[in-house]
């Protein structure tokens, strides 16, 4: 894929593994969980109003990540309890799966948080997210115009995001 | 099929997109050459390089993350490796050394032997006290914050001021870990 500049975007996008639109909603979140991005292409069914559904699903994955980091059984040490971990320490999910649906996460040291919700059965999305994680430095980081920390509103990271989303999905 | 491994900052230097050296050593003068003018006061200078600085670091932690593949280094020992061999090749395309660590392994020098910025940079009398690369202390500051560290970088060396090398000295105030940030109010 080429981009403005004819920089590679690294590491090249998985191959497409079906066609057709099946990803339902994808999520972007800082560390201090601010919901900087909010997509959905296939989403019947609301609950919540969008502020109280990404304070769930940021609140979801804060948990999910210190619960899995609590049950681990091969780790050596005895860790801190009640201690929050840095991003990315220790052992770190990266989906699960309902009947129903997906759900894949990646995080970043930084605290980025990416999730992307998909038909359940997909396959290891872990390298899509690194190359959506490839996205939004490319657009969103490096656009001048975006200022750190706050919803990202960029045609051009939409646009290519919904093009790539559409070939993995 | 798991993610790959971190890359070295050779490999990746080498992949992405270059600009000319020149090129940016004249930018960066140029830009230090319109502070001084707006700004008139050294320290001022030396301040709002570190501000610039910090600014972009803050952005460049996802682009170093993203292209490098590392995972979370286990100590501070292990990021100052890493800012040195990758960071700083993947970004200046020269590698810096790691020395002088002190007793907690808190404190350490980054050194670099040459330094794209100050090529063809020489300091006039007026403008001793000026920290010419202060930017790059921005950039480290401003980077590791972002990996819930937060640190003190300051030069010890300089060599537009007469040393024979630049010299960092990142120092490690505190681990900040994330905490949960909505308050429980439903």
């Amino acid at each position: 894929m080429q981009f403005f500049g004819g920089s590679e975007i690294s590491p090249s996008p998985p191959a497409p593994t079906a066609t057709g639109n099946n990803a339902h909603m994808m999520y972007v979140f800082n560390r201090d969980g601010v919901c900087l991005f909010y997509r959905e292409w296939n989403r019947p069914l609301h609950t919540l109003n969008p502020p109280q559904d990404h304070k769930l699903m940021f609140g979801l994955l804060f948990s999910l990540k210190s619960l899995t980091a609590k049950m681990d059984p091969t780790s050596a040490e005895k860790g801190n309890r009640g201690v929050p971990q840095l991003p990315g320490q220790g052992c770190s999910f990266h989906s699960f799966r309902t009947n129903t649906y997906k759900l894949s996460f990646l995080e970043s040291p930084s605290g980025i948080k990416i999730i992307l919700v998909t038909h359940p059965r997909t396959g290891d999305l872990r390298n899509s997210l690194k190359y959506i994680y490839n996205l939004y430095v490319e657009y969103v980081v490096k656009n001048p115009l975006y200022a750190p920390g706050t919803p990202i509103r960029c045609e051009l990271f939409n646009t290519t995001l919904d093009q790539y989303v559409r070939s993995i999905a | 099929m798991p993610p790959a491994g971190p890359r070295s900052g050779d490999a990746i230097f080498a992949s992405i997109e270059r600009v000319n050296a020149e090129l940016f050593t004249l930018t960066y003068g140029a830009i230090v050459r319109q502070l001084l003018t707006d700004l008139e006061e050294v320290e001022e200078v030396n301040k709002q390089l570190d501000q610039m600085g910090y600014n972009i670091g803050i952005r460049l932690i996802d682009e170093f993350l993203a292209k490098s593949n590392v995972s979370r280094c286990v100590d501070f020992k292990e990021t100052a490796e890493v800012i040195a061999k990758v960071g700083f090749k993947m970004f200046l395309g020269v590698t810096a050394s790691v020395t002088n660590w002190d007793a907690d392994g808190t404190c350490c020098s980054i050194v670099l032997e040459d330094n794209p910025l100050v090529d063809f940079v020489e300091l006039p009398d007026t403008c001793q006290g000026l920290y010419y690369c202060n930017i790059l202390s921005g950039v480290i500051r401003g980077a590791l914050e972002m990996v819930s560290m937060k640190t003190e970088v300051t030069w010890l060396r300089d060599m537009l001021r007469g040393d024979d090398a630049y010299e960092l000295q990142v120092k490690l105030l505190k681990q900040v870990p994330e905490e949960y940030p909505y308050k429980d109010d439903e």
